[in-house]
């Protein structure tokens, strides 16, 4: 497939800082491409220099093919969906959603189409004549997605969009945005430090950490074989030990508790005890200190609504798991630093 | 906030007491306006609407009106101009000596009206050698209204997120159309409150005006202070008053009615409206 954006060894630097250090990314025409990272780890920077609003201390940004790195904002063809969203205060939804076909001097009849088109599209009809205070966020999110769609661009950037939205509406946004680019087919370049939203929405993820990109693959692949022990940990929870000499991951909905009458044919098993136990609704979190060192979280699924499924604090357990599921992974990251604390 | 009757009440007492300082001396001069005595005293001993007529065909005191009216007019507009820019500066961009810059701008409008007034009294007249007009009034007044609109205007930047700006870049604005479509309309309200400010202070200036007007030319102020003391005619001098009273409730009345129109649309940004009291 065609390469809509190629960055190549993309470099910024404030001061003594290095946001951004030397990257190389390809995204594929069509593609919802995601950069996922914990804050500062250079993603919006990265989007920044897409966009043309920062200038790359080295390495050249490509759209189509053609360098734009030394482009103002105003000559790329790329639109962006800012996470403040942006909305020019002063004008109705209509005149925001017009204002980029009004510069490129698309004709009227033209124009009023096309703003119907991507009114309809968000499901704002009827609201074009409000101005963007008298709209909730949700409704602001959508005019400002409307009016960056509305001018067709080649790729769509998405800065933390639905950040400022309450977890229903997010979540409903992002099928809804997801729905929105198969339709439209334009590329989309998300930036988030969500890897739920990441994981849900995404054809590709770049794991971004301390300016570089860690591993960029496929939602699937990043979460079943994780490149390294920050990527396992910023994506869904990590269970690393070390055996043999290896690093080993293996995700907590893997991880069975063995008990009498449940098979432990072709499980590698170990013994240890329970620690913690917490109840999250769908599964309950088992913390187990495996007697051969290290720790491990177990996901239980809350099948039977029996009152303990896990066990007890303090009592000996088997756990297990196939062996395909523990995954051989690197040192922490390539730059060996430890993942932020998050929670679970 | 909820206040208790006793607190509510002398909040009352006080709104009136500030509102009688007010309007009390000016409806003096309105009474004074239409006081057929031919000197100043108290009570007025008549009434006669005379000095009305009178007033409207002195010369002298049309010729001062409308020379105020110039002179704040053009020296608004000059700090319009260089008060949106500077604000633009300081605000949009980062240079050597910025936050220098932006202190050296608000200086003109604490230093004492006769020091300004000697000193470009000094520099007209002797280091430049040009002969003091209207447009010397018209430069000095500018001096301090370009202040009162970089205020406005630097006030509002800083609470506008630059974010506007790059959402219009990345629709593919120029950065002259973001300005003209963007930055300006969202500045409206705080360049017109700047700008009435700056226009109220040019119109009845006096002490800067004295030492840098040419011989023989009157601003209203100049002209009120000349002829105020001069026997005979008081009750036109007050008649010329309360028209200038009438006519700069015009600006304000607009203002009042801009500001508000986009306190209801402007987000976030509480819109600097200037302090009018409603009478």
């Amino acid at each position: 497939m065609a390469v809509d954006v190629r960055l190549t060894g993309l470099t910024k630097r404030y001061g003594d800082f290095t946001a951004v250090d030397a990257i190389d990314l390809e995204v594929r025409q069509g593609e919802f491409f995601t950069m996922l990272g914990p804050s500062g780890s250079g993603k919006t920077t990265t989007l920044k220099m897409i966009a043309g609003f920062e200038r790359p201390d080295a390495g050249t940004v490509e759209l189509g093919g053609e360098d734009v790195s030394g482009l103002a904002p105003y000559a790329r063809s790329v639109n962006t969906v800012f996470q403040d969203y942006a909305l020019f205060p002063h004008m109705s939804v209509e005149e925001n959603i017009e204002y980029g076909l009004t510069i490129t001097k698309v004709p009227k009849a033209e124009r009023v189409k096309r703003r119907a088109e991507a009114l309809e599209m968000v499901r704002l009809e009827g609201h074009g004549n409000r101005k963007p205070s008298e709209l909730s966020g949700g409704q602001r999110q959508r005019v400002a997605l409307a009016r960056a769609i509305v001018n067709r661009p080649r790729v769509l950037l998405l800065d933390e969009p639905l950040g400022a939205l309450d977890l229903k509406l997010r979540e409903q946004m992002q099928v809804e945005l997801k729905q929105i680019q198969g339709e439209v087919g334009i590329t989309f370049i998300y930036v988030t430090h969500d890897q739920d939203e990441a994981l849900t929405m995404s054809d590709r993820i770049a794991v971004f950490n301390e300016g570089r990109i860690e591993q960029a693959s496929s939602p699937r692949d990043l979460y079943e074989h994780p490149a390294n022990e920050f990527v396992a940990g910023f994506v869904g929870i990590s269970n690393a030990i070390e055996r043999d000499g290896r690093k080993l991951t293996i995700r907590p909905e893997k991880i069975r508790i063995v008990r009498d009458g449940i098979p432990a044919d072709g499980l590698i098993t170990e013994t240890g005890k329970v620690t913690e136990i917490a109840y999250v609704g769908m599964v309950t979190r088992v913390k187990v200190d495996l007697d051969k060192g290290g720790s491990v979280q177990a996901a239980v699924q809350n099948t039977e609504s029996e009152a303990e499924p896990g066990g007890r604090v303090g009592e000996e357990v088997v756990v297990g798991w196939r062996p395909e599921h523990a995954v051989s992974i690197q040192g922490e990251t390539s730059k060996s630093v430890q993942p932020e604390e998050r929670e679970t | 906030m909820t206040f208790t009757p006793l607190t509510k009440t002398m909040l009352r007492i006080a709104v009136g007491i500030t509102l009688a300082f007010i309007y009390i001396p000016l409806l003096i001069i309105l009474l004074y306006s239409l006081n057929p005595s031919q000197v100043l005293g108290w009570p007025p001993e008549g009434f006669t609407l005379s000095w009305f007529p009178e007033a409207i065909k002195d010369d002298g005191a049309r010729e001062a009106l409308l020379n105020s009216l110039k002179v704040a007019t053009v020296a608004t507009a000059i700090a319009l101009v260089l008060g949106t820019l500077a604000a633009l500066a300081v605000s949009r961009h980062r240079f050597f000596g910025r936050d220098s810059v932006s202190f050296l701008v608000l200086i003109p409008i604490a230093l004492p009206g006769i020091v300004t007034g000697i000193a470009l009294n000094a520099t007209f007249t002797q280091v430049m050698g040009i002969d003091l007009t209207l447009w010397t009034v018209i430069i000095a007044h500018a001096t301090f209204c370009v202040v009162l609109v970089f205020n406005n205007a630097a006030a509002r930047l800083r609470r506008m997120s630059t974010s506007l700006e790059d959402a219009s870049a990345d629709l593919g604005a120029t950065p002259w159309t973001t300005f003209r479509r963007v930055t300006i309309p969202n500045m409206r309200s705080a360049l017109v409150a700047g700008g009435l400010l700056a226009f109220a202070l040019s119109f009845d200036e006096i002490v800067v005006t004295n030492f840098t007007i040419g011989a023989g030319e009157k601003t209203l102020p100049v002209w009120i202070f000349e002829v105020l003391f001069r026997p005979n005619q008081p009750g036109k001098v007050y008649a010329v008053a309360v028209i200038a009273i009438l006519l700069s409730m015009i600006p304000v009345y607009i203002a009042n009615r801009m500001t508000r129109e986009e306190s209801t649309t402007a987000t976030g940004a509480g819109v600097a409206a200037p302090a009018i009291a409603e009478p």
